[in-house]
């Protein structure tokens, strides 16, 4: 046996079931042992970048770490800013990178980068294998650490000479045991009962979602707590889906691109328990002050986080699903009023107030509050809505109607052209659902090479391309800050997307502002395979304020 | 403000370019970083002496917490702490000052280590504040180089 053998082992014992990646000659060896030697499905991807996204959207929806692996050098560089993009939401990776020969490591020859070196700020850990005894132990230590704790991508570098090396015993360690890696899962019980006191004394208390919850699984324990305590409830961006969108509680997202609504809650609430979120600048503007009116609650699973933007009335670490079923096993939880109704007239009252005001585009073009709000009542129930980064993000932050679907985007990265790869990697982890990924035309560009790879693994997924011909984010930001300078936001010479849809042998629908809107998204949404939809938005359109 | 932290690591390779990436990552002062065995070989020790305000120096302690190959982060303030540096001080002298730098040495209890008919080679160990002391003194002399340690440091005894 060898060790890229060994490494294909590694990754059935850890119940693989696809890898998404890119190789060359420092990890062909390993490729070929894990074709020869497991069941494990390899995507090839058309660009190594896509080959982290397509493992986030992955690990997201099937709740398993994702996988993927490329070759050494310019593959393994590539690679980064799908790392550094998983890494910033907390999403469980396990990369494998190809290295040099042990022996050339630091003289520069062909396709050496030091990887190791060049992810360091953003992996939350990584090994370089030096010796082939050391696969098995390493490999299990890089799943667990990846989907334990706070979650995020673990880089494993293994020289071309270490997979070709021979291993005369194979054996999988059952265990972990890491003197210094111990995540916190239980909650303090003192600061648990701590909190039920401030439960039980605010007059409006409020719960904010972040992306945490979904990373412990935390859904549904979370949605009966503010159901049972009629809390009124808003999100961040990664937050969003939690609570599904039209559920009477849920006040919409929070930050300069939320809901003003949503931010008027959490500033009015008396008591905020903001659980799994990094109280991060786009979400609160003024960290500093959210503590001036009110008790802040912080539940998170990594220590780091709280504290480090604003400091907390009550601090609770630990692992969220389990600290809210410890609070609900708490005696005292019975002297939490249940009954949050005045509060809640107060929001639904203000709700009104925040109306938006619909821009009144240029008929030509599709209103893409129009557009989302159709596309909601259209889509399957249980859709993964994947969203890309710029415009089209806020507008379907703000726009889309989650139910019992998932949205997922790039959150703390802003990774342009994450949501094609993204949505292939998350209808591998759900075959059977409707997986639908919106983007501009800026990431489409980004990422339409994954066209290819999509075709190859036979993955239906729905692209929608809303095409303003702009980098419209930058444009607004220009618009509101730069003297409405056009400069570096204009994009001409992009392909027919009807002729490019044809290229892929892929239906495509084109809606307009004379378009009947309901009845071709109907078409494109019924169509069996992937379908590319081109949506025409006015150039000058901007996002809700 | 100041704080010393005494950092148990795990002793393998790239364990200290990752903890110092991370200071310069986060854009946390190092004023000084000293690392070496301790008693269990695969242990290292690693003595951080950072500054900041309070937040920064709390959020420190937590990251360092984080890295994997950090087994036990403790911190605290000089004045909890038995601190020392050592430091080796070559300096050039003459006939008219040599006997003031031997009367400086031994104030400072600092020993002459090596000596030419030029230069001599001052070896002295103490709190970090005594060291800047010295080396203030020194710069009426003429100074030709310094290397020292940098802080190593234990918090006092307490039963």
């Amino acid at each position: 046996m060898t060790g890229s053998d060994a490494m294909a082992r590694c990754l059935q014992k850890e119940g693989v079931e696809v890898i998404f990646g890119y190789t060359g000659a420092a990890i062909a060896s390993f490729y070929e042992s894990l074709e020869r030697e497991t069941q494990i499905r390899q995507v090839l991807v058309r660009m190594e970048q896509s080959a982290a996204h397509m493992a986030s959207g992955y690990a997201r929806i099937s709740g398993k770490v994702g996988v993927c692996s490329v070759t050494s050098g310019p593959g393994a560089t590539n690679l980064l800013t799908g790392i550094a993009t998983a890494f910033a939401d907390s999403i469980p990776l396990v990369c494998i990178t190809g290295q040099v020969n042990s022996d050339m490591i630091g003289s520069d020859v062909f396709q050496e980068a030091d990887i190791i070196g060049a992810a360091e700020s953003f992996v939350k850990y990584s090994y370089l294998v030096r010796r082939v005894q050391e696969i098995p132990q390493i490999f299990k230590e890089a799943f667990h650490i990846a989907n334990t704790g706070r979650k995020g991508p673990v880089l494993i570098d293994v020289p071309q000479d270490v997979q070709e090396a021979a291993l005369s015993r194979f054996s999988y360690p059952e265990e972990v045991h890491l003197r210094s890696y111990k995540p916190t899962v239980k909650g303090n019980t003192v600061q648990i009962r701590k909190v039920i006191t401030e439960l039980s004394r605010a007059e409006r208390p409020i719960l904010c979602v972040g992306g945490g919850v979904f990373s412990s699984g935390a859904v549904e324990i979370i949605r009966d707590f503010a159901h049972r305590f009629e809390l009124p409830v808003v999100s961040t961006m990664m937050g969003i889906g939690v609570m599904p969108s039209e559920d009477p509680l849920y006040f919409g997202m929070v930050g300069n691109n939320g809901e003003g609504i949503a931010n008027l809650a959490m500033n009015d609430a008396d008591l905020l328990l903001m659980v799994g979120a990094r109280v991060a600048d786009r979400a609160v503007n003024r960290p500093d002050l959210i503590t001036e009116n009110k008790v802040l609650v912080h539940i998170d699973v990594d220590p780091a986080e709280i504290g480090k933007n604003v400091g907390p009335t009550i601090p609770l670490v630990g692992d969220i699903a389990h600290i809210f079923r410890e609070l609900l096993n708490e005696e005292s939880i019975a002297k939490v009023p249940v009954n949050h109704s005045a509060w809640l007239n107060d929001l639904y009252n203000d709700k009104s107030k925040f109306k938006v005001k619909t821009q009144s585009s240029d008929p030509a073009f599709v209103e893409p509050a129009a557009f989302y709000d159709a596309l909601s009542r259209l889509m399957d129930d249980d859709a993964v809505f994947v969203a890309d980064v710029g415009q089209n993000q806020i507008w379907s932050c703000r726009y889309i109607r989650v139910r019992s679907g998932r949205f997922l985007t790039s959150g703390g990265m802003g990774t342009m052209g994450y949501a094609i790869p993204a949505a292939i990697g998350a209808q591998m982890a759900a075959p059977d659902r409707q997986v639908i990924a919106v983007c501009g035309d800026g990431g489409f560009a980004m990422s339409m090479a994954e066209l290819a790879a999509m075709r190859q693994e036979k993955a239906g997924i729905k692209i929608v391309v809303l095409n303003n011909r702009r980098l419209g984010m930058v444009r607004e930001y220009q618009h509101y800050h730069l003297h409405d300078s056009r400069a570096m936001v204009v994009l001409e010479g992009e392909p027919d997307l009807s002729l490019l849809a044809k290229a892929y042998d892929l239906p495509y629908v084109r809606i307009d502002g004379k378009s009947a809107l309901d009845r071709e998204l109907n078409v494109f949404l019924r169509e069996h395979d992937a379908a590319i939809l081109e949506v025409m938005i006015d150039p000058d359109a901007n996002t809700p304020h | 403000m100041n704080k010393i932290y005494s950092v148990l690591v795990e002793n393998r390779s790239g364990v200290l370019s990752k903890v110092a990436g991370l200071f310069s990552r986060r854009s946390f002062n190092i004023d000084s970083l000293v690392v070496g065995e301790t008693d269990d070989r695969a242990v290292s020790c690693m003595t951080i002496v950072s500054s900041g305000d309070e937040r920064t120096l709390e959020q420190i302690e937590k990251q360092l917490n984080k890295k994997i190959d950090v087994i036990k982060v403790k911190t605290f303030d000089e004045h909890a702490a038995v601190a020392r540096e050592l430091m080796l001080i070559k300096v050039r002298y003459n006939k008219s000052n040599r006997r003031d730098i031997m009367e400086n040495c031994e104030i400072m209890h600092a020993q002459i280590v090596n000596i030419s008919k030029s230069m001599m080679l001052i070896q002295i160990c103490d709190e970090p504040e005594n060291i800047r002391t010295f080396i203030a003194m020194m710069k009426s002399v003429s100074i030709v180089e310094i290397a020292r340690t940098g802080t190593v440091a234990l918090p006092k005894c307490a039963d």
